[in-house]
């Protein structure tokens, strides 16, 4: 314990004393957290369409307006015919064209189901599907309204979808915490990356092995002042995701602490792994960025939803801590959820691994 | 050559000693014995396997064949029970250039499992004997470097060991610098300390109760300086050395 102790105190030394690098750690989590929570803002709005009304009756210039009227689209086209439709999309004038059939009141107002053609730019797969998302919602919102305006019997499709826990379904609530869960891992393991690979370069690392201080005592040692600061980075994510992205935070504080508190352990451990197998700090800030950012970006559920992925790279996805704790993340702020024993469990043994693996990683030689 | 019976007298002994990187054998096959309380010379060219032997006796390095004993505790079965008895120094001067002088020496205390106010007792003893006591608090980067090299030696012994291997200890630093270490070191010797030391200075040599002179991984001579002298009928070292490594 005194060993662990002296080790993590000169730790901390390093720390203080490089008021840059302490600068970075705590402002580089803040800035990707703003950058990328606006870049990639998976939300549309004021996206061009094109209109084609055939039937130009009240209810077709109504389904319009409800279009255009939505923060979701505006348009930027009145097609007078079919034929025009196609160069539009290749002039990238518009991403959606909806065409209203001749017959669409006259259906409507007989009760029976009236199709509208939607035709959406598939080049950009993303954006199309978001589109087809809206439209659909828009689509539901004028069928309940003409159900209950004009007393109709409720033959129009009616889906009545509604989301639980996310009811606008604002990307914000979505993206934040998948963000909370890919910034932590990257930074955590940048911090301790450098810490043993550091000590390679500069030949401390030679004096302290003919010490008798033990792999634990150094590995513990270093993650002790590190695990500090990544929670001050976790806690200044969380706070600023909620302040300005204003995702709500249905669970407690203190529960998604100890969680978090889990997957930087997680993190840490690996970057001190990294650390023990390389031989300079370069090399260890690599194989951290890249070991990292990628499969939590990917392989998290974050971006792609992993049950529509190969059964293979599901399989990959579950040896993801990022994996685990996004699922507590978004459960705790979106639903307040509070107990995940799987997932919690699983997380704690991953700690546990690879600390041991980066302790017996850590050699007690040179070569 | 050597009885078991003997060893309570020997500080430091090697047998065959050998260690190869890939085709190239760094070491080859040595074999040594250090008396307690002996000065003993490591000398040799840069490159002639000092570093890479003085590595093995600590257990920095696995030799590739042969066997290191420090006080008759085999160094590959007995890693652990050896770093409490030796003190070594590397030729880097492992020191952390963002620690204060004194906060270099606790952690080094600290890390030898010493409690607080030990190493706060031990540290004023240590900052005096290496005349350091009035840079206690500067910031190690700012040490010349013939001070660090003091600092380096206090950290390397924090817990008193019995042998302490010194790596090229006084590379690159001026004459006063050398001699005020040297006056350390025998200082150290007195106290019944015994001293391995890894040099490719000719005047240190003559310091030393024994010499070994390496050459291309091999030991070609062990002896007292004076004998060696006589050997090669010169008159110093420096001759002693130029004619065994020419040769």
């Amino acid at each position: 314990m005194k060993r662990t102790l002296a080790i993590a105190r000169k730790e901390v030394f390093h720390i203080l004393r490089d008021p840059r690098s302490l600068m970075v750690s705590v402002l580089m989590p803040l800035m990707m957290l703003l950058l990328f929570g606006y870049a990639i803002d998976m939300e549309l709005r004021d996206l061009p369409i094109a209109i084609l009304d055939q039937d130009r009756t009240p209810l077709s210039r109504e389904f319009i307006s409800h279009m255009t009227s939505s923060e979701f689209f505006i348009k930027n086209a009145d097609l007078a015919s079919r034929d025009q439709i196609e160069a539009g999309f290749r002039r990238s004038e518009y991403r959606a064209a909806i065409i209203i059939p001749k017959g669409f009141d006259e259906k409507v107002t007989r009760g029976e189901e009236s199709p509208v053609q939607v035709l959406v730019d598939g080049a950009d797969a993303t954006t199309a599907q978001t589109v087809d998302n809206y439209i659909s919602q828009v689509v539901i919102l004028l069928n309940n309204r003409l159900v209950e305006n004009r007393e109709f019997q409720a033959t129009l499709l009616d889906p009545r979808i509604r989301f639980f826990f996310n009811p606008q379904l604002r990307s914000a609530d979505f993206v934040v915490p998948g963000l909370v869960a890919v910034i932590m891992m990257m930074i955590c393991a940048l911090l301790t990356s450098i810490a043993v690979a550091r000590e390679k370069e500069t030949g401390t690392l030679e004096q302290i092995l003919t010490t008798p201080v033990l792999a634990r005592n150094v590995m513990i040692g270093k993650v002790m002042p590190y695990m500090l600061i990544s929670a001050f980075d976790a806690a200044l994510v969380l706070i600023v995701g909620y302040f300005v992205f204003k995702v709500p935070m249905a669970g407690s504080w203190l529960v998604l602490a100890g969680y978090s508190t889990m997957y930087l352990l997680i993190a840490l451990s690996f970057g001190l792994l990294i650390s023990s197998v390389s031989k300079t700090q370069q090399v260890a800030m690599m194989m951290a960025l890249l070991a990292t950012l990628l499969p939590t970006l990917l392989l998290s559920g974050f971006i792609f939803s992993v049950d529509s992925m190969p059964l293979w790279l599901q399989v990959v996805c579950h040896a993801n801590p990022a994996f685990y704790y996004l699922k507590i993340l978004r459960g705790i702020m979106l639903s307040g959820h509070a107990w995940y024993p799987l997932e919690g469990g699983i997380m704690l043994g991953m700690a546990i691994f690879l600390m041991t693996l980066a302790v017996a990683r850590f050699r007690d030689r040179l070569e | 050559m050597s009885k078991p019976e003997s060893n309570n007298h020997i500080a430091v002994k090697a047998e065959k000693l050998t260690r190869r990187f890939g085709d190239f054998t760094a070491v080859n096959s040595i074999d040594l014995q250090v008396q307690k309380g002996e000065i003993f010379g490591f000398l040799g060219a840069n490159g002639a396997g000092k570093t890479t032997a003085i590595r093995m006796l600590c257990g920095l390095l696995r030799p590739s064949e042969g066997e290191a004993w420090i006080e008759g505790l085999p160094v590959s079965k007995s890693a652990e029970k050896i770093k409490r008895r030796i003190g070594y120094m590397s030729q880097k001067f492992s020191l952390y250039n963002d620690l204060k002088v004194w906060e270099n020496l606790e952690f080094y205390g600290g890390i030898y499992g010493l409690s607080k106010s030990e190493i706060e007792s031990a540290s004023d003893i240590m900052l005096a004997r290496l005349q350091l006591a009035e840079y206690r608090n500067t910031m190690t980067v700012e040490l010349p470097l013939g001070f660090k090299q003091r600092l380096a030696l206090g950290c390397a012994i924090p817990h008193n060991p019995g042998i302490i291997l010194l790596d090229e200890p006084t590379s690159g630093v001026d004459p006063i610098a050398r001699r005020k270490f040297w006056d350390l070191i025998y200082e150290l010797a007195e106290s019944g300390t015994t001293i391995f030391v890894t040099t490719h200075y000719m005047d240190e040599a003559e310091y030393c109760s024994r010499v070994s002179i390496m050459v291309h991984g091999k030991i070609v001579a062990l002896d007292t300086p004076r004998e060696l002298k006589k050997q090669q009928k010169v008159t110093t070292m420096q001759d002693v050395f130029l004619k065994l490594v020419e040769s």
